[in-house]
């Protein structure tokens, strides 16, 4: 890998990293509302497996840690954002939220707040491509390891299989759902071989390093695109901050979070190109405070000042309007 | 005009609906090779192959996520949950998916998927088996929940309900697929939102719907032969939005209601109904709203026990000449 895209990656990372941290500060500030979920620590994973597939092509589907992924697939940072202050130009006009950010320009197909629920709807918009023979396109579900506890997890599998469907599920295993670690939850730590029961192939890697996240996607990534079947990739990671913006973090200790900090996917890739000599101190300095005086001029600004939506819209997207059908057809 | 069977009515909207649109694709348990559990799939999977008509596993839950995800992408499944019962493994993708992605994406998504699926009881089927859940959709906004009484009504609801825009639910009977009706030659559809004028009276509105609709006309015809009593039946074939203004006419016009349900009281169409009825219409009443409804039980499997506790045409009649004080 060259050190241009190496510094694209550290820029996306830093980016991804520095958005979370100002939510963090608008949560506190009471700009953002309802239940928050940030994404520090796992940046490598979204914007690793996104560098392998196509982003605004391919159909990506997750759970409520969405922000990161959206702008991955290609979304406005600012409209996130907008989303999260409940504002119009938000990502869902306002109706959504953090856990429900939606740009389906961009074929970011959601985020969805009942864990293990995206694992069937990457499976069917799989089976859509299949059908309309979209040969080029593929569906990735990023969920987190505790979702594999769901039925749908089991029964996903065990159709995607069967039948054949062009669906990458990635498996970001942070260690912990919500705050019960995996050891006391799940029978089975190494998650890639619980797809083995499907006969769906399946690979581990590092989710710190996101050159080893990029190699191990790319492989995933072709294969569900050139063999037109699914993937299971798995992803050892961890995040920095809570679950969400209650958590006490009564259930990790401070050791273990230590030692995860030596492995923070920013630090593994600057270090990197701080030895290649393509980035000093100093010019690293420089793009994290580019970042965030975009972040600080143009996204937050544009969140703080759009428009609320307009209440007499509160109805508006329940239903189909003027759907000829339910007056019985226009014949 | 050809006379079919409920399920053959089913079988010829599936069919069309296939023939007319290459995103229409069928997914259920045994409803391909096996031709479907009540044949409403009958012969289709042979016309068009194992992709559009998709014999599932059985994982109710996760084979309606796939379709809602297909639906994503501008396809139109049909998902037939063998068993209404069956449908409470599939509800969170139903109704927190399906129902909601519209709203939540702030318009960007849609779930245009149908869901149908047989409920009531028929013949001792037990607990686990004999189960009414309309009231249970019809509480979920974003979700459209029509039900058919006649295989015209089976054929056309079925047929808009596959172009409708919005994800709809069709509840319909285990006890009904073999009842004959005449459907018109020729494509029809059926509106997805109001209620039918079934029989004009001027004493008392008989509101019904699916299999109650059948148990009203019949107390009607007896009591206007047997006591001189003129029953107007209104058959609620959209349950999710009912039809206020319907509702309010009839009242309007006969003063008196009963509300005929196999389900289960609380919580009910017959609940709704009189609250709308509170809403729109109350002073038009000249007697309180009565209900005919099931024993709040789980369905026993004794025959004895089981006509004990879900109602009959007897009960609306009983209930229709206790109002009119000839009990």
């Amino acid at each position: 890998m060259d050190d241009t895209l190496r510094l694209s990656l550290l820029k996306q990372m830093v980016y991804a990293r520095r958005f979370e941290e100002r939510c963090y500060e608008a949560y506190v500030e009471r700009k953002i509302g309802g239940f928050l979920h940030l994404y520090p620590g796992q940046e490598a994973c979204a914007v690793g497996v996104m560098t392998a597939a196509r982003p605004g092509h391919d159909y990506v589907i997750t759970g409520y840690r969405d922000h990161v992924h959206a702008i991955a697939c290609g979304s406005e940072p600012k409209e996130v954002m907008a989303e999260l202050f409940g504002k119009a130009t938000g990502s869902s006009k306002g109706f959504g939220g953090s856990m429900h950010i939606f740009d389906t320009d961009k074929r970011f197909m959601g985020g969805y707040a009942i864990v293990g629920g995206p694992f069937p709807l990457a499976a069917g918009m799989a089976m859509a491509l299949k059908h309309q023979g979209r040969d080029d396109t593929i569906a990735i579900c990023f969920l987190g390891d505790a979702a594999n506890n769901q039925g749908t997890f089991h029964e996903t599998m065990n159709m995607a299989a069967v039948w054949d469907l062009p669906v990458l599920f990635v498996c970001e295993n942070n260690l912990y759902g919500i705050g019960t670690s995996i050891e006391r939850s799940t029978a089975v730590l190494d998650q890639y071989k619980r797809v083995q029961a499907y006969d769906i192939p399946s690979a581990v890697c590092d989710g710190q390093d996101i050159e080893t996240v990029i190699a191990a996607s790319q492989v995933a990534v072709d294969h569900v695109r050139n063999e037109r079947k699914p993937y299971f990739l798995e992803l050892k990671t961890y995040r920095f901050r809570g679950h969400s913006m209650s958590d006490g973090g009564k259930y990790r200790t401070k050791e273990e979070q230590a030692e995860w900090k030596k492995r923070d996917p920013i630090r593994i890739l600057r270090d990197r190109l701080t030895a290649s000599d393509a980035l000093t101190d100093q010019s690293y300095k420089t793009m994290d405070r580019e970042v965030m005086r975009e972040i600080e001029e143009v996204v937050v600004p544009f969140a703080e000042n759009s428009p609320e939506p307009d209440v007499a819209d509160v109805a508006k997207y329940v239903l189909a309007t003027g759907d000829p059908w339910v007056r019985g057809g226009s014949v | 005009m050809p006379s079919l069977y409920l399920w053959e009515a089913l079988q010829r909207a599936h069919d069309e609906e296939l023939a007319n649109d290459d995103g229409v694709i069928i997914m259920g348990e045994d409803v391909g090779k096996a031709g479907g559990t009540y044949k409403a799939t009958l012969g289709l999977w042979n016309k068009y192959g194992d992709q559009r008509v998709i014999d599932t596993p059985i994982s109710e839950g996760s084979f309606t996520g796939i379709a809602v995800g297909a639906s994503f992408l501008g396809m139109r499944p049909i998902v037939e949950i063998m068993s209404v019962n069956f449908a409470w493994l599939a509800m969170d993708q139903l109704m927190n998916t399906a129902a909601k992605v519209r709203y939540m994406s702030g318009g960007q998504l849609t779930a245009p998927i149908v869901m149908r699926s047989p409920g009531g009881t028929a013949h001792q089927l037990g607990a686990q088996h004999s189960a009414r859940m309309e009231k249970v959709f019809m509480g979920i906004a974003g979700l459209r929940v029509v039900t058919p009484s006649t295989p015209d009504q089976a054929y056309g609801l079925l047929k808009s309900a596959v172009r409708c825009g919005d994800p709809v639910f069709i509840n319909e009977h285990e006890r009904m697929y073999n009842l004959r009706g005449e459907v018109p030659d020729g494509e029809h559809f059926h509106p997805l939102e109001g209620s039918r004028l079934a029989r004009e009276g001027r004493d008392v509105t008989l509101f019904g719907y699916n299999i109650s609709t059948w148990w009203c006309t019949e107390a009607a015809e007896f009591l206007s032969k047997e006591h001189g009593i003129e029953c107007e039946v209104v058959d609620l074939f959209s349950l999710k939005p009912l039809d206020r203004e319907g509702i309010a006419r009839s009242v309007r016009k006969t003063h008196r209601v009963i509300i005929a349900e196999e389900a289960e009281a609380p919580v009910g169409v017959g609940s709704e109904v009189m609250a709308i009825i509170n809403e729109e219409c109350f002073w038009d009443l000249d007697a309180a709203p009565v209900r005919v409804s099931a024993l709040d039980v789980p369905v026993p499997y004794n025959s004895g026990l089981e006509h004990a506790a879900i109602p009959t045409e007897k009960w609306v009649i009983d209930a229709v000449l206790k109002m009119f004080g000839r009990a």
